[in-house]
């Protein structure tokens, strides 16, 4: 009878310092050896993680009042302009939100200063009411004196990505990077083998509640993302060939680190920020043990051209091809580079390995699972064509 | 022996002179081509660094100079904040010269030897960790 293994038996495990863990990358080069009947039996739990720019991400803050108070109905924060539609002095710093004249300091910069214990200028004006008198006020905040502070950002971790590409005569400035002219870039994004989403393909464990490592600290999958999509076409691994699912995570922004929290300015396109996000998968059975091993030749994604008007597919490609430096692309080839950090993801799932190892990391089964049928809207014109 | 970098800037007519192998035969410079921007009947441009004794460097460019080839001495390079840099990969994609690569780690590794100052890694780096540094 083939093995199965459930939460509670693998927390055991992790409190009495017993569990096995292994990263995403360790784990697919076990499964060229072992079957997943085997893998089961021998490992507890494999990590997973990501280090990429993720532009839906933000922080909700909490300033405290003044005394008199001020209902903050036009806030800023280094000059940035923050969310004034909640209450009276709680805002929500989205990463891409710049003052449109100082376009390379954004959100995801107050995001990282904030973290760094840097103190920052707060200015807010409001009409003055009967309970809150106050008009103006500008003061400095820092981590210390703000209430409470937590990253919520709405659409992370993307279960796969696509591969961007040029090929007019003009060189693009993206979030996937600067794309030279005539195919003489490649740029792709997610971290392979080792990306949480692409070994869970099917969420049997990434849930909402499910616990994660959030930019240096504990954090939680809230909900699933934006643009959540299942619809997108599979290859014969079970995994999607174009971006698909994602998550929205939360935790405690106070606790994390700007090593796992990076400000991004990208060149002609705006600010986004750079997030760390582990995740611990649980080897339920052989199923997931199976979905774990997956390797980067197995995972393929989809090359999109940036440089025309509906981003046009120009093929796949899997992300072993990717990492070798050079794909083939209309029949050209065409340099490779990577825009998230395997590196930085290496190192989470390294330090997520350690912390479950410890028994400082249990794992969380799911209070809800993710819906198994969404796909996208897209956004019509007012008179436009149904 | 000395050894610098310099910009040359040729008009069309240019084009069709052997320039290098004049450098090389009748002043014992040696080239090594950085970048070449070279078209029929347009302006050109080539980075050059070139190797040879102090005077041969100057008659040298002194010949260039009386052809019409303009000659500036590169001396700019590039400044990479490495202790904040996360690896992403960003600048490697904008590098053809391979001077930014990717490392078997995936890490980023500069060689600024193989730098030939197009300064496409600035704007690249989502970080703003390239500056260039002028000597």
């Amino acid at each position: 009878m083939s093995i199965k293994k459930t939460y509670e038996e693998i927390n055991e495990k992790i409190r009495s310092g017993k569990a096995v863990v292994l990263t995403a990358e360790e784990v697919s080069v076990m499964g060229r050896e072992l079957s997943p009947a085997e893998i089961v039996k021998k490992v507890d739990v494999v990590t997973t993680a990501t280090f990429g720019a993720m532009c839906s991400s933000g922080a909700f803050i909490n300033f405290g009042h003044a005394d008199p108070p001020i209902r903050m109905e036009k806030i800023r924060l280094n000059g940035v302009p923050v969310y004034e539609g909640l209450a009276a002095v709680d805002t929500y710093v989205g990463a891409t939100a710049c003052d449109p004249e100082k376009p390379e300091y954004g959100g995801a910069h107050v995001i990282q200063d904030l973290v760094e214990g840097k103190e920052l200028e707060l200015e807010a004006w409001g009409k003055g009411t009967d309970c809150y008198p106050r008009k103006y006020i500008k003061t400095r905040i820092s981590k210390e004196t703000v209430n409470e502070m937590f990253l919520f950002n709405p659409r992370n971790a993307y279960q796969n990505y696509n591969v961007a590409v040029n090929t007019t005569d003009t060189i693009k400035y993206t979030y996937m990077g600067s794309l030279l002219p005539n195919l003489r870039n490649a740029t792709y994004s997610t971290s392979g083998e080792l990306s949480p989403l692409l070994n869970d393909p099917e969420f049997r464990t990434i849930g909402m509640g499910t616990r994660i490592f959030l930019g240096g600290a504990e954090g939680y999958v809230s909900w699933p993302g934006t643009q959540f999509n299942t619809s997108k076409p599979k290859n014969e691994h079970g995994v999607p060939v174009s971006n698909s699912a994602t998550l929205a995570v939360i935790g405690d922004l106070k606790q994390m680190s700007s090593d796992y929290l990076q400000a991004a300015y990208y060149e002609k396109y705006g600010v986004s920020l750079f997030v760390g996000i582990g995740i611990p998968i649980p080897v339920l059975d052989e199923d997931m043990a199976r979905r774990l091993t997956i390797r980067n030749e197995q995972i393929e994604t989809t090359v999109l051209d940036y440089g025309t008007v509906g981003t046009p597919a120009l093929g796949r490609v899997n992300y072993e091809q990717l990492r070798s430096g050079q794909i083939k692309v209309n029949g050209k080839k065409v340099r490779t580079a990577p825009v998230s950090s395997l590196s930085k993801a290496r190192k989470i799932a390294n330090l997520l390995k350690e912390q479950v190892q410890q028994g400082s990391f249990e794992l969380v089964k799911p209070v809800m699972m993710f819906p198994k049928n969404t796909s996208l809207n897209g956004l019509k014109e007012e008179g436009g064509e149904s | 022996m000395k050894k610098k970098r310099y910009l040359l800037k040729f008009p069309p007519q240019s084009g069709d002179k052997a320039l290098s192998y004049h450098l090389v035969k009748d002043y014992d410079i040696r080239i090594n081509i950085l970048k070449a921007e070279v078209r029929p009947g347009k302006t050109g441009s080539l980075v050059l660094e070139l190797a040879g004794t102090s005077d041969n460097l100057k008659k040298g460019i002194s010949w260039l100079k009386d052809n019409q080839v303009s000659c500036e001495p590169l001396d700019k390079q590039i400044q990479w904040n490495q202790s904040r840099c996360i690896h992403c990969g960003n600048c490697t994609a904008v590098c053809f010269s391979g001077a930014l690569t990717m490392d078997q780690n995936w890490e980023l590794n500069f060689n600024s030897d193989k730098c030939i100052v197009c300064e496409l890694c600035v704007p690249a780096c989502p970080l703003n960790l390239f500056e260039i540094d002028f000597r």
